[in-house]
């Protein structure tokens, strides 16, 4: 097989796009689809500080690295989640890219930020399942810490495969406001929040991937152990078959949906006007926000299991 | 040849010279949702392996709700 772009041996078969790639010509189309990305949906510019959530993983430290290459300004934000043996290594990972290329990393630990509340002991305290509680803490934190630094974008690492299985869920379920908010880029709905925009999103998890094995990104291959059974697991291997058969599905299925779906939907109705939170300050449509309402249930569980004991 | 697949660590051995393309598809994986990778190369389809080789499968799906 031979490369598309220089003809000399490939080592990348891109099905998708019916091309293939030697290791240069391949990282050349990563960033440049990257690149492509973010102008076409006007996400930054090069005179912006932008934050980029890292998880330790392929993707976002595929991501990182892209952006520092192609000359953007990038600071990176690691969330500790204290899910035992694999936040630790994704945080040495993370840590260690950083250093490699000489990045900036912020890290915020959620068992030190506030007292013991570890995404595994939070979700046993209040029964619920690790990843909704684990949803509201990321949004919560990389919100707080994009507006601490000062940073006016926040960039994280989904990708073509995330974007295509979360469409497919919302449009089994006709989710209306999730399909009006689903796009690339979501402009703040509140003075304290920043623009939130995913560089990856026409780039698949199999790209990514390739990207970080061929730059010798040392990433965590092993997965959060509560993403076993998670229903995006079933979207994502339902698409892969689909993909298997008439390649550039996913594609096609995200794009045509931003060019031609997501208009239909954006007059869903909106979310009501956000005020700001009377614990944390952080922007929220009720008095006290999500993330304060979960935690102040953790404490009121705790006790109760205490006086119990 | 020896076949690691990853991230669950499973290790089988299969024999015969065959296509990359043929090995994935006879453990039953789809084509694009793994990278092989022997030493420090990556294998397209169409090429070959042997007995003497050892290859990793590494899926590239990851999951979880964010
Ligand atoms: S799988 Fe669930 S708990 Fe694990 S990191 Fe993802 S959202 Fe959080
Ligand atoms: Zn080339
Ligand atoms: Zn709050």
């Amino acid at each position: 097989m031979k490369c598309k772009r220089c003809a000399e041996k490939a080592i990348v078969q891109l099905r998708s796009h019916n091309t293939a790639f030697c290791k240069p010509c391949f990282v050349f189309f990563f960033q440049r689809g990257i690149e492509r990305a973010i102008t076409r949906e006007t996400m930054f510019t090069h005179e912006e500080r932008v934050l980029v959530a890292v998880s330790g993983g392929k993707d976002s430290l595929a991501l990182w690295d892209a952006l520092a290459d192609l000359g953007y300004d990038t600071e990176g934000l690691y969330l500790g989640l204290g899910i035992g043996g694999y936040s630790h290594a994704s945080e040495r990972k993370a840590r260690a890219f950083a250093e490699r290329r000489g990045l900036r990393l912020r890290i915020v630990a959620l068992d030190e930020a506030e007292d013991g509340l570890a995404i595994p002991s939070v979700a046993a305290a209040t029964r619920r399942p690790p990843c909704s509680a684990c949803g509201t803490f990321k949004r919560h934190h990389f919100d707080r810490a994009a507006l601490a630094g000062g940073f006016p974008v926040l960039a994280t690492g989904h990708n073509l495969d995330d974007e295509a299985a979360r469409l497919l869920g919302n449009v089994m379920h006709w989710q209306l406001p999730y399909l009006a908010k689903q796009r690339p880029v979501l402009a703040p709905t509140h003075p304290r929040f920043v623009r939130k925009v995913r560089p990856l999103y026409r780039t698949s998890e199999f790209e990514s991937a390739t990207y970080a094995f061929l730059r010798g990104i040392d990433y965590v291959v092993e997965e959060c152990p509560n993403s076993h059974g998670a229903t995006q697991l079933v979207y994502k291997d339902l698409l892969n078959r689909l993909e298997h058969t008439m390649p550039g599905s996913k594609l096609a299925f995200v794009g045509d949906f931003l060019s031609r779906g997501l208009p239909l939907f954006a007059a869903a109705p909106e979310v009501a006007d956000l005020g700001e939170c009377e614990r944390c300050g952080m922007p929220s449509a009720g008095a006290i926000c999500g993330y304060c309402r979960l935690v102040a249930e953790v404490g009121r569980r705790r006790a109760q299991a205490v006086a119990h004991s | 040849m020896q076949v690691r697949l990853e991230p669950q660590g499973t290790q089988l051995t299969v024999s015969g010279r065959r296509r990359v393309g043929d090995l994935v598809q006879s453990l039953g994986i789809l084509a694009g949702t793994v990278m092989v990778i022997r030493g420090d190369a990556l294998l397209t389809d169409d090429e070959f392996v042997d007995d003497a080789d050892t290859i990793e499968l590494r899926a590239v799906i990851s999951g979880g709700l964010a």
